[in-house]
């Protein structure tokens, strides 16, 4: 059995002296679709920020492909080969859609590099290009990101996360504040994508993730409530009791 | 506009040339030669705080201390060491750049208001060192006796207190910083310093060491500033001690923003529309400040892209 790409090691997270998350225990094996989900305050977002390097956990720790990475600086995480997608879209606005990804790209190969024109790196425009078509939007490469339709700019966030050529993709809430058309497409991508990396996602529409997941952890009061496949979760007795009323 | 497009993207594709060509023909313009030369230096100024500024989006308001570093550098170097004018200006960057490094370091931990605060703050500190220096600066009186007379070139002799040689020797070191700024904006790590500008969150998920990357546009933006001193020094044959006041350092900020911040050509009209501001009002009234402040508002309000950052949009936006 080969070890898991990612796992959490009895992690804690307070806020003062509120505990967001309480000893979650959890690991992801290699190219599977898993989500996190849970009801409002679950503890959801808490865990995805110590998992992706947005903060440090209170305690425990995270372990990416039999290394310790817990408190690594956030950029170190793109480099190992971790991509995240915010909750909150985050993408660089004034530059053009195609610059946005491009620059992404240029990540491995030039940070520091003050002295060679960027038409040198001419192969990453057309990485850029690629990605672009991957997540639609090869059509809109030169209007800045600013001028893009909110689900447009979830998409290029994916397209940004995918410039580093994850093996490990993270996304909150992929889907928020999307129309059903595309969270229906939303859904689409993360299941071509998760065909050849792990992608781990956070949602609280529980509904949407039992259809496409192999894996359905749930938290509830910062606590590892339950871990399965879709059905096992569908089938456990606490889950239907947090999720009391709403049809799982 | 559409009719001249070929020739605008002809000029855009060779930023360096079109400047250097304007700025060569530019004393034509101006009353005298000795402002022409002060608009040069004050345009190198502006466009080293606009790398850090415009481009990195990092309001600094001590960047007087690189200009004034520059210029005492160099100074010192001729005034005290008697060393020849181009170890001087190396001298000159060279402590610009160090000064910049430890500035730099300690004020990217803040952002926002609160690093401009600490920059202010600094600058401050770089002041008071060379103010109570006065063996060395002059102290309040500035450090008099940079005389550079002639300039000897490979036996090819320039006289340097002529106004015109003088203008077009300063051009040719604002020539080479112009062309390594057009390369830095236009290098992959240029890429990197507008995605922190626009979003360091997104550029630290990205993979880019954020604070790195700030440091570096620090270092090279106080480096030009450091250039930018040196001339100056050369061309007053005095370092005054306003060289690193307070004010300084706002004046940077107002033609930056006067002539449009993150544009290429922008601190140079910046830095020209303030000083003629200033020559052409000194003559008619003490108060001439107000105009300055009246202009900088109205700019502001009304402009907020500056004047060169209105003109490129209106030229773009015609182009669609």
């Amino acid at each position: 059995m080969t070890p898991p790409i990612l796992a959490a090691e009895n992690l804690s997270m307070a806020f003062g002296r509120f505990l967001a998350l309480k000893n979650v225990t959890v690991s992801f094996d290699r190219n599977t679709l898993a989500a996190i989900i849970g009801p409002n305050g679950a503890g959801k977002s808490t865990f995805f920020n110590a998992i992706s390097g947005a903060f440090a956990p209170s305690s425990g720790r995270v372990i990416y492909e039999g290394r310790d990475i817990t408190g690594s600086p956030q950029h170190a995480f793109a480099r190992m080969g971790i991509a995240k997608s915010f909750q909150i879209t985050n993408v660089f606005p004034q530059l053009t859609t195609h610059e946005n990804v491009r620059v992404a790209c240029q990540m491995r190969r030039a940070r520091f590099d003050i002295l060679t024109p960027r038409e040198s790196l001419g192969d990453l425009s057309d990485k850029a290009d690629r990605l672009l078509g991957t997540v639609g939007l090869a059509g809109a490469r030169k209007r800045p990101a600013a001028d893009l339709a909110h689900g447009q700019q979830r998409g290029l966030e994916i397209a940004l996360a995918l410039a580093c050529d994850p093996k490990l993709l993270l996304l909150d809430e992929p889907t928020a504040g999307m129309s059903p058309e595309e969270t229906v497409g939303m859904m689409n991508l993360i299941v071509r994508l998760a065909a050849e990396r792990t992608v781990i996602l956070v949602e609280h529409k529980m509904k949407l993730v039992m259809g496409i997941c192999q894996r359905v952890i749930v938290l509830h009061h910062g606590e590892l409530l339950a871990d399965g496949s879709p059905e096992e979760v569908r089938a456990n007795t606490e889950v239907r009791r947090v999720y009391l009323g709403q049809n799982v | 506009m559409e009719a001249f497009r070929p020739q605008v993207d002809f000029i855009a594709r060779h930023r360096v040339a079109a400047v250097v060509v304007f700025l060569s023909l530019f004393p034509l313009l101006v009353p005298y030669q000795a402002l022409a030369v002060n608009i040069l230096i004050f345009g190198l100024y502006a466009m080293g705080f606009n790398i850090l500024f415009g481009y990195t989006g990092m309001l600094s308001f001590g960047h007087a201390a690189f200009l004034g570093t520059g210029s005492y550098g160099a100074g010192i170097a001729i005034v005290h060491l008697g060393w020849p004018w181009y170890v001087a200006i190396a001298t000159g960057v060279a402590a610009a750049t160090a000064v910049g490094m430890v500035v730099g370091f300690l004020a990217i931990r803040a952002r926002g208001i609160y690093f401009a605060m600490v920059t202010l703050a600094l600058a401050q500190c770089v002041y008071y060192v060379f103010f109570q220096a006065e063996t060395y600066t002059g102290g309040e009186n500035g450090l008099r006796g940079v005389e550079v007379g002639v300039i000897d070139l490979f036996g090819w002799r320039l006289d340097f207190v002529d106004p015109t040689v003088k203008y077009y020797v300063v051009l040719a070191f604002v020539a080479f910083a112009l062309w390594f700024v057009s390369r830095v904006l236009g290098s992959p790590f240029g890429a990197v310093i507008e995605t922190v500008r626009e979003n360091e969150r997104r550029a630290q998920a990205c993979g880019y060491d954020v604070a790195r990357t700030k440091l570096v546009a620090f270092v090279i933006s106080a480096a030009l500033c450091g250039l930018a001193g040196t001339l100056r020094a050369l061309h007053l044959s005095i370092v005054p001690i306003d060289s690193l006041h307070y004010l300084t350092s706002g004046l940077v900020v107002m033609m930056c923003l006067l002539g449009g911040m993150g544009t290429f050509f922008g601190p140079f009209v910046g830095a020209a529309t303030l000083l003629l501001i200033e020559e052409t009002f000194t003559n008619l009234t003490r108060h001439w400040q107000l105009i300055t402040g009246v202009v900088f508002m109205a700019c502001v309000l009304f402009f907020p892209r500056g004047i060169w950052g209105s003109i490129l949009h209106w030229i773009r936006r015609e182009g669609r």
